[in-house]
């Protein structure tokens, strides 16, 4: 959800469907050269190895370091490894982006979901219009979209002070430590519900008719046909959504980032592993424990990203 | 630091598929005339964030037409040290000048980034600005760039809301408190001032009440908040969190300047740079505003002390040293200062500060005030000795972590500070500084 | 050398849905209303205080007009603020789409298609590799990034921004799958009897058929590169070369400096101008985009 430097939208990543080994005509690989797959695939791995492979292989090396402002550079091992599974700022981070991921993710995926069932229903009255007003705020960068929430959030001039003053409410302070999760997962979860419904709409789209059909004859009211043929029919669209989502509260960055000005307190330099590193980095000057940091976090992604898949596809089969 | 940055590059370098020559080091350009350096012409690159720095180009440029400079905003505030340090540490790309705030300059120093410009004959300025920013420019006998401007603290407050509620100009902070309590006994809905945890206002008010929390000497640092100074500042700050004297509005948000123009926000102390900003972003409340000296702590004579307030340096990655300083020369101290006090600067040079016509200056927004009288006795009054940690851009961004709780009811300031003092410490540690 | 003639049409799969026209729900209606007004209330304040005066801004109603309507005004003083800057912006933004987009959408393209359809040494190894890349933090990748483009001298150039927008490795997930159920692989074999190159295969019977495919990578490709923000951060200096993005949180802090101008109001307004061409794209492509995804984001 903020990860921008990859260049997927919501931090995708992880395919839950496709096959390594789809079926291909043995012919066509033996005719043509063991190779001619590089020539098409080249162009990207060439990029690739220098824009991500490269710069993953020169993390793996600094954090093998400890540059000083006073002394320099020295060979520590994996010293930063050590401190980092000590550093509680660092898994208070983690601690805080999981919360986060439990309660956001399925509240967004469930909301999508239905949203993808009732616009694939056709019961609703102006289907294109719920459609493509609900994708909307997919186009809105995270940049604005936390910019516009922060003045939104103001109890005193922005769009809840007004509330409280118009209605008289009472509504609390979204900025202020208890209530900052909260805020930050309602801008994300703004963002994407309608990123996230398209992907479960279209999925919707291409049940076979064959099934409905079948489940026409069996009598299966709504909520059966639901239950019973798109639930299971989509499940592959749901755990690659599901992953997505993993990846990209892990990399919690943009919108905690931009809320910090206006939320000081409640947003520490550590409040997600990814602001963490960043601050290392950027502000303390200690890249190779940042680099740990990172790494550490990739590992940990990589990790559960590879656990929702495994899961998702047991189930499927 | 420098042969790390050099391996640093080189392996950079390495692992890159293009490989590319890495950048010599710039050659010394040690006893090179700057005069000679203009007259002969060149291309000058400049970092500030100021945007009166544009003007003192263009001025330059028309007495030096061989000379072309051009200034880049890399961003404000963290953003430009983020953007500095990474050319410095990357040992390319960088400007030939950078705008750096008084508290960052030993930062820059110590990792060898800033040319010594006594080299230039800077050490025989010594005398012409005001003893705060001259010496946030000096480490050691080293002269590490000129000051540009100075932010020497008053007491900025809404008259016309102390009028309404009958308040007075409060001369201590003793009176500063009692204020906050009559303004919001009067209306819960003004608040004698704002703050959220700034780490630069927090230590500013420990230097103004003679507090020396941070002791510097070469590699050697020491952080203490429990010294008399920095416990003044947690007698008069504790009970205003408590008694929520202070509006919980952030600094530079939108809320903000809607505060100071609604009269939500009554007064602030803050650094004498503060005017423009009040002007530009705050027109509503025209006429309203005011200054007055900062309020003392204590009998032991009037004392302030700055917040913010930047210097130029020369980088020493730099190629053309001698032009770059003839550049600085002007912006600082020539031409070029000119411009930018006309343009409303605070100034750093003593001959401004002392003269009639800066002093004598009437502002309209500030209901024909003289204000300079104001901030030209701050600036004379500022206590001597404060240093700033060397790795104080980063100290002040990790502040609210520790220091900020006490804000939100987390903890006490007492305790907050203690917190900071400890990451403080680990962190010079960690960086290899020796610990008093 | 014959051309290829062969012309299988392309598999379609029929749109079908639920059964049977089923009656419109009020009730259904109005809960998805819910949601609707969840997505649209923001960006109908944001429309809203983009026609304020920075002194209404802070003084009226959020989801009511002020008392000036200045949209156009604000939408002019955005436009030629600091000598017209967004306008600079913008192109720099509409370059990198452009460019960054662009090129990651053929890389993804050529790249999906050598994984659905080939078979060669290595092939394992590639997607496990991305998908593990991917996975480490951007921030992480930033400084040593950023070390290696200052080595090659390429900071502070578009290059910078462009070069890393160039890997889209959700693309390349998507043109995998798209590429393996669009071509039929005896369409390409019947092209190679005919005795057409790989190349010419690619390009004159396989890309036609990609078409959708192509159309919704790019399109994510696009949102990626208009909404890219951390990159550009670290990589660029000179404001001249920012995208919008980078450009508004400028704009936004910059109230925060001494002598610096608080322009709240444009921030807001370029923001809208900002979301509005993206707006427009989805709205004009938005039926190519739901044939693509429903064939290539997810198999049945």
């Amino acid at each position: 959800m903020s990860v921008t430097s990859s260049q997927m939208p919501a931090g995708a990543a992880a395919p839950a469907t496709p096959d390594p080994e789809l079926p291909v005509s043995p012919r066509a690989a033996s005719t043509r050269g063991r190779w001619a797959g590089w020539w098409f695939l080249g162009p990207f791995m060439l990029v690739f190895v220098l824009v991500f492979i490269a710069p993953v292989l020169y993390s793996l090396y600094l954090s093998l370091f400890h540059t000083q402002m006073v002394g320099g550079t020295q060979f520590v091992g994996f010293d930063n490894y050590i401190r980092a599974f000590s550093d509680g700022a660092f898994w208070a981070g983690l601690l805080r982006v999981s919360v986060f991921l439990v309660i956001q993710v399925p509240i967004m995926l469930a909301i999508s979901l239905l949203v993808a069932l009732a616009v694939d229903s056709g019961r609703l009255y102006g289907r294109d219009f719920f459609r493509i007003s609900i994708f909307m705020p997919y186009a809105v960068p995270a940049v604005v979209a936390s910019l516009m929430w922060g003045f939104m959030y103001g109890t005193r001039f922005g769009l809840v002070g007004n509330l409280n003053d118009f209605f008289g409410w009472n509504l609390p302070d979204l900025l202020t430590p208890d209530f900052i999760l909260l805020s930050i997962g309602n801008i994300v979860t703004w963002e994407f519900v309608g990123y996230n419904m398209l992907i479960f709409y279209s999925a919707l789209r291409v049940i076979p008719s064959s099934l409905y059909e079948a489940a026409a004859i069996d009598g299966a009211g709504q909520w059966r046909v639901v239950a019973a043929i798109k639930i299971p029919a989509i499940r592959g669209a749901l755990v690659v959504a599901t992953i997505f989502s993993i990846i990209g509260s892990f990399q919690l960055f943009n919108e905690p980032a931009i809320l910090q000005s206006l939320a000081p307190n409640a947003i520490s330099s550590s409040f997600t592993p990814n602001l963490y590193a960043y601050s290392l980095s950027f502000a303390g000057q200690q890249q190779n424990y940042s680099a740990t940091v990172a790494i550490i976090m990739g590992l940990v992604t990589m990790v559960i990203a590879y656990v929702v898949q495994l899961r998702g596809m047991k189930q499927e089969a | 630091m420098s042969t790390n940055r050099r391996f640093r590059r080189r392996l950079a370098a390495g692992l890159s598929v293009a490989a590319v020559t890495a950048l010599a080091l710039s050659a010394c350009s040690s006893g090179a005339d700057p005069e000679a350096a203009a007259e002969e012409g060149g291309e000058l690159t400049v970092w500030a964030w100021d945007p009166t720095i544009e003007d003192v180009a263009a001025a330059y440029e028309e007495e030096n037409p061989a000379v072309s400079v051009e200034v880049v905003n890399v961003g404000t505030g963290n953003d430009h040290y983020t953007a500095l340090q990474n050319a410095v540490s990357a040992g390319s790309g960088g400007p030939d000048l950078a705008q750096v705030e008084y508290q960052a300059t030993t930062q820059f120093t110590l990792a060898e980034a800033l040319v010594d410009l006594t080299e230039f004959g800077a050490d025989e300025l010594d005398g012409t600005f005001a003893p705060g920013p001259w010496e946030g420019v000096r480490s050691g006998d080293g002269v590490y760039g000129l000051p540009l401007d100075s932010g020497p603290m008053a007491l900025f407050y809404n008259q016309a809301v102390f009028e309404e509620h009958d308040i007075a100009v409060p001369e201590t902070w003793e009176d500063y408190v009692q204020a906050g309590r009559d303004l919001q006994a009067a209306d819960p809905d003004v608040y004698i001032t704002n703050d959220t945890g700034d780490a630069g206002l927090t230590t500013s008010l420990m230097w103004q009440a003679g507090g020396h929390p941070f002791d510097v000497e070469e590699t050697t640092v020491g952080v203490d908040f429990t010294g008399e100074g920095s416990q003044k500042f947690v007698e008069a700050w504790q009970p205003m969190l408590e008694e929520e004297l202070i509006a919980p509005i952030s600094s530079w948000s939108d809320e903000w300047y809607q505060g100071l123009g609604d009269g939500t926000i009554a007064s602030l102390v803050i650094g004498a740079w503060m005017p423009g900003n009040l002007e530009g972003g705050v027109p509503d409340a025209a006429g309203d505003w005011r200054v007055a000296p900062m309020p003392q702590w204590g009998d032991s004579g009037f004392q302030t002390a700055e917040q913010g307030g930047s210097g130029m340096s020369v980088m020493a990655d730099s190629e053309q040293q001698a032009l770059a300083y003839d550049f600085l020369e002007y912006a600082a101290v020539n031409g070029g200062k000119e411009v930018r006090v006309d343009d409303g600067v605070f100034p750093a040079t003593t001959a401004d500060l002392e003269s009639p016509e800066f002093l004598e200056r009437e502002y309209e927004y500030f209901g024909g005030q003289q204000i300079n009288q104001v901030l030209s006795e701050s600036s004379a009054a500022v206590v001597e000795g404060w240093d700033y940690l060397p790795y104080q851009v980063y100290a002040n961004t990790i502040f609210n972590d520790s220091v900020g709780q006490a804000y939100v009811g987390g903890t006490s300031l007492a305790d907050g500070l203690a917190e900071w003092q400890d990451a403080l410490l680990a962190y010079g540690e960690d960086q290899g500084f020796t610990l008093e | 050398m014959a051309p290829p003639t062969l012309r299988v049409p392309a598999p379609r799969r029929s749109r079908l849905s639920t059964p049977s026209n089923p009656r419109r729900s009020p009730l259904l209606t109005v809960l998805t209303g819910i949601v609707l007004l969840y997505s649209l209330i923001p960006l109908l304040w944001l429309l809203i205080n983009s026609t304020k005066t920075q002194g209404d801004l802070f003084s009226t109603f959020g989801l009511w007009f002020g008392r000036e309507f200045s949209l156009v005004e604000n939408v002019w003083r955005t436009l030629t603020y600091d000598d017209g800057i967004f306008v600079r912006w913008l192109g720099n933004t509409l370059l990198y789409v452009v460019a960054g987009a662009g090129g990651a959408t053929l890389l993804a393209v050529l790249g999906g298609y050598a994984l659905a359809k080939f078979d060669f040494p290595g092939k394992k190894a590639v997607f496990a590799v991305v998908i593990g890349a991917v996975a480490v933090p951007g921030t992480a990748l930033a400084v040593p990034t950023f070390w290696m483009f200052s080595a090659m001298e390429l900071t502070d150039t578009p290059w910078s921004v462009i070069i890393p927008s160039l890997i889209s490795p959700f693309g390349l997930y998507l043109m995998w799958t798209f590429a393996s159920q669009a071509i039929p692989t005896d369409l390409m074999e019947a092209a190679r009897i005919d005795g057409a190159g790989e190349f010419r295969t690619f390009l004159q019977v396989c890309l036609p058929l990609l078409a959708p495919g192509t159309v919704t990578v790019m399109l994510f490709t696009m949102v990626a590169t208009w909404n890219n923000y951390f990159l550009p951060l670290i990589m660029l200096r000179d404001p001249d070369w920012y995208p919008l993005t980078l450009g508004l949180n400028q704009w936004n802090s910059q109230a925060g400096t001494a002598g610096g101008d608080a322009i709240f109001d444009l921030v807001l307004t370029g923001s809208l101008l900002t979301i509005v061409p993206l707006i427009i794209a989805f709205l004009f492509l938005q039926r190519f985009w739901q044939s693509g995804l429903a064939a290539g984001g997810v198999k049945e």
